[in-house]
């Protein structure tokens, strides 16, 4: 792959990072609970001990969840910081949401417009500049982690490195009507050639 | 104690019977009835609901509804779920009829306010009711986000209306509560002798208090904008639909403290009592029942980061929402090491109150996943948030609501319920739980979007199995409720202090006399001090 970080890994690994430490504290925390239940029930347990609190313990648990909570704020941080930094040399495609369908334009000389279907070259990083021009939708490409909402009036943005040929689903994410479910697009990755060829023949 | 009649015998203003009794009455118990009666009969009504939206997706195409029908349905669903259940639902309830026995007073400090409160209930009842008649039941789901709530020819202004009297209801109950605390504790009852149950209630109401009039005026200026066009969130206008969602969040986010410390306080007051044992930290969780109530209220754009705000706006609710988790987080520690040591009953009431504590901490944790920006972004919108937000909303507050059912249900009727029907009723509520949520983090971190009337093909079988898991639960709940009314006749006649309670409420008789104490109580000088149980239970 180029110079270029994918954003995909990092927010992935954002990912795991934290889910890995909340599936530890919830196993925790559970198997404890349960481990209390059991070990102090009534008939084993008749005499409760009478403790109110341990300010050492109270600080303890106060503290440690304070830095896991820091450094998952960092690390999503950075995720998002990822995919906010576009690269310069990204190919800028105009999207136009509308109920209930995606209009894709590139920035050929014909200004060549599609619905419902985004292409792209392969190994280039894609930038979408996105509005809508009605109520708000979302832009949805969950392959390439990418969401951004399209507001009428307002132009708003997302980018992603195009780094496998394929096909992947786009949909609407936020609730704009009747159609809402049915505003699916799909993006289709296709090699340099590929995409000059296609990009000719759509006049 | 037993010859004094109880409230159900003694109305107040007294001289009328049957249903006038109650319909005019300012006793804090009844009230708090009808308010159980009520909200009981509004949540099961959504549940139906819920359970019609999980029929339809169970299949991939047209099942029951078209998509009109679906979008419906879910914005039904949405707005009975919140505003006419889960927020009232443990405050005006369990508040209405503990409270004020907690602390050792009469009544609450303005009874007929209190009754004002529930007619305003009522009556944004009937508006949602209306909303469901005319041109169109409302479609906009229950965040009513601009400019689609403008636009849309459905029934909205009859919802946004209910939802604006709601908000009324909400704040006269959150100052008769915060008064009442205030002003009513009983002798010399000092700030920290006070029950956790009623501690959360007042952070909750200030909350209340202080956040509800902005859905109050953001509502009205929904409705503006729809009657005479102002403009204000509409860019071809040179409004701002982005300023809707900051007015929007700024109460709705907020409001999920409103709906969840209540839940914790009646977690705080159950695990407790099961566990013979004093709760561990009781300043600890008074004041991260504060701090959730300050920090909560700061951290509402979180709802927003695909929006298109500002990075900068980004990163700054992203870092606040962390700092929120970590009061809650504080709460689950607490309640797990009170149970250490303990003599611990596994009674109904504590059994919801492990799995909430589960369910809560599912919940809190995949709220990380959300919190943090660069994840946020995969899943904001997708049922990830729904899963989410069902782990903490029903499983958070909806088992700490059946929990003080049934710890407090022998108080409020003096009869105990069939406790083998209770077990298989939390079982199934919770085996049908899992199965119907679970599947929901996974179709998100697949990619499915929320409010979806059809689906892409590879999301078909987790909607099957949310379907499944849906019908064990509802089929639970009713089973649970049946067990509950069925007690009304034939359940066993309850002690005044079935469980071995510390706090004022098992002091007195089940149910409780009109005045609820015959002299008056002196509060403990440590709320949460079991030796006088513990020496009970060894004296048998």
């Amino acid at each position: 792959m180029n110079s270029v970080v994918n954003p995909v890994q990092q927010v992935d690994q954002a990912f795991y990072y934290i889910m890995g430490i909340s599936v530890i504290l919830l196993i925790f925390i559970t198997v404890t609970m349960i481990y209390f239940a059991i070990r102090y029930r009534r008939s084993r347990n008749p005499d409760p001990a009478d403790i109110r609190g341990n300010w050492k313990l109270e600080l303890v648990w106060t503290l440690i969840p304070t830095l896991i909570a820091l450094s998952m704020f960092l690390v999503g941080w950075n995720a998002y910081s990822g995919l906010r930094s576009t690269p310069k040399n990204a190919l800028e495609i105009n999207v136009l949401a509308q109920q209930f369908s995606w209009i894709f334009i590139y920035p050929d000389d014909n200004e060549t417009e599609t619905e419902n279907e985004l292409v792209v070259p392969l190994n280039k990083p894609i930038k979408l500049v996105i509005t809508s021009i009605d109520a708000l939708h979302s832009f949805f490409l969950p392959a390439f982690r990418v969401k951004v909402d399209a507001v009428p009036e307002m132009e708003t943005y997302a980018w992603f490195f195009a780094d496998r040929i394929g096909e992947f689903d786009i949909q609407c994410t936020e609730y704009c009507g009747t159609g809402h479910a049915d505003m699916n697009a799909k993006l289709r990755i296709v090699s340099e050639e590929e995409y000059r060829t296609w990009l000719e023949s759509q006049e | 104690m037993e010859q004094t009649k109880s409230f159900f015998e003694t109305p107040a203003p007294p001289n009328f019977k049957g249903v006038l009794s109650w319909l005019i009455t300012t006793d804090h118990k009844r009230i708090g009835l009808l308010y159980l009666y009520t909200i009981t009969f509004w949540f099961i009504l959504a549940v139906l609901l819920g359970l019609l939206i999980r029929t339809e997706l169970m299949f991939i195409g047209p099942t029951l509804v078209e998509a009109d029908g679906y979008n419906a349905l879910f914005t039904l669903h949405g707005v009975i779920m919140i505003f006419l259940f889960i927020i009232p639902a443990i405050p005006a309830i369990f508040g209405n009829f503990i409270l004020p026995i907690q602390i050792g007073a009469k009544d609450v400090f303005f009874p007929r306010l209190n009754l004002l409160s529930w007619y305003l209930y009522i009556i944004g009842g009937i508006f949602a009711l209306v909303s469901l008649f005319g041109d169109g039941l409302a479609d906009t789901g229950w965040t009513f986000y601009v400019p689609f709530s403008v636009g849309t020819q459905t029934n909205v202004s009859y919802a946004a209306t209910a939802a604006f009297i709601l908000g009324f209801s909400s704040m006269l109950t959150a100052i008769n509560f915060i008064t009442t605390i205030h002003r009513l504790r009983t002798g010399n009852m000092k700030w920290l002798q006070i029950p956790l149950f009623t501690w959360s209630l007042y952070a909750t109401g200030w909350v209340q208090l202080l956040a509800t009039p902005i859905i109050s005026i953001t509502l009205v200026l929904v409705v503006l904008e729809r009657v005479l066009q102002t403009g204000m969130f509409d860019p071809s206008k040179g409004g701002d639909p982005i300023l809707y969602q900051h007015l929007f969040w700024m109460y709705s986010h907020p409001a999920v403290y409103i709906m969840i410390l209540p839940g914790m306080g009646v977690i705080s007051e159950i695990i407790p009592v099961f566990s013979k044992k004093s709760i561990f930290g009781y300043k600890a969780i008074v004041f991260s029942s504060l701090a959730i109530a300050v920090a909560g209220s700061l951290v509402w754009a979180h709802h927003m980061y695909t929006s298109g705000m500002s990075d900068t706006a980004v990163f700054v609710f992203s870092l606040l929402t962390f700092v929120v988790a970590i009061p809650s987080a504080v709460k689950v520690f607490s309640w797990v090491s009170t149970m250490y040591k303990g003599s611990i009953w596994l009674g109904p009431p504590l059994v919801y109150a492990m799995c909430f504590v589960y369910l809560f901490s599912v919940g809190g944790l995949t709220g990380l996943v959300l919190a943090s920006a660069g994840t946020n972004i995969h899943v904001h919108d997708t049922y990830f948030v729904v899963a989410h937000f069902h782990y903490v909303m029903f499983g958070g507050t909806g088992f700490a609501f059946f929990a003080g059912l049934h710890y407090w249900w022998p108080k409020f009727f003096g009869r105990m319920y069939n406790m083998k029907s209770a077990y298989i009723s939390a079982g199934m509520i919770t085996g049908g739980f899992l199965f119907h949520f679970t599947p929901m983090f996974v179709l998100g971190m697949q990619g499915m979007p929320r409010r979806y009337y059809d689906y892409l093909p590879q999301f078909e079988q987790g909607n099957f199995l949310a379907g499944f898991g849906a019908y064990v639960m509802v089929a639970g709940i009713l089973l649970m409720f049946y067990n509950l009314l069925r007690s009304l006749k034939k359940g066993e006649v309850a002690t005044s202090d079935p469980w071995g309670g510390v706090t004022l409420e098992w002091s007195i008789s089940s149910p409780p006399s009109l005045h609820n104490f015959e002299t008056e109580p002196q509060p403990p000088e440590y709320p949460y001090d079991f030796a006088r149980v513990i020496g009970r239970l060894r004296g048998k």
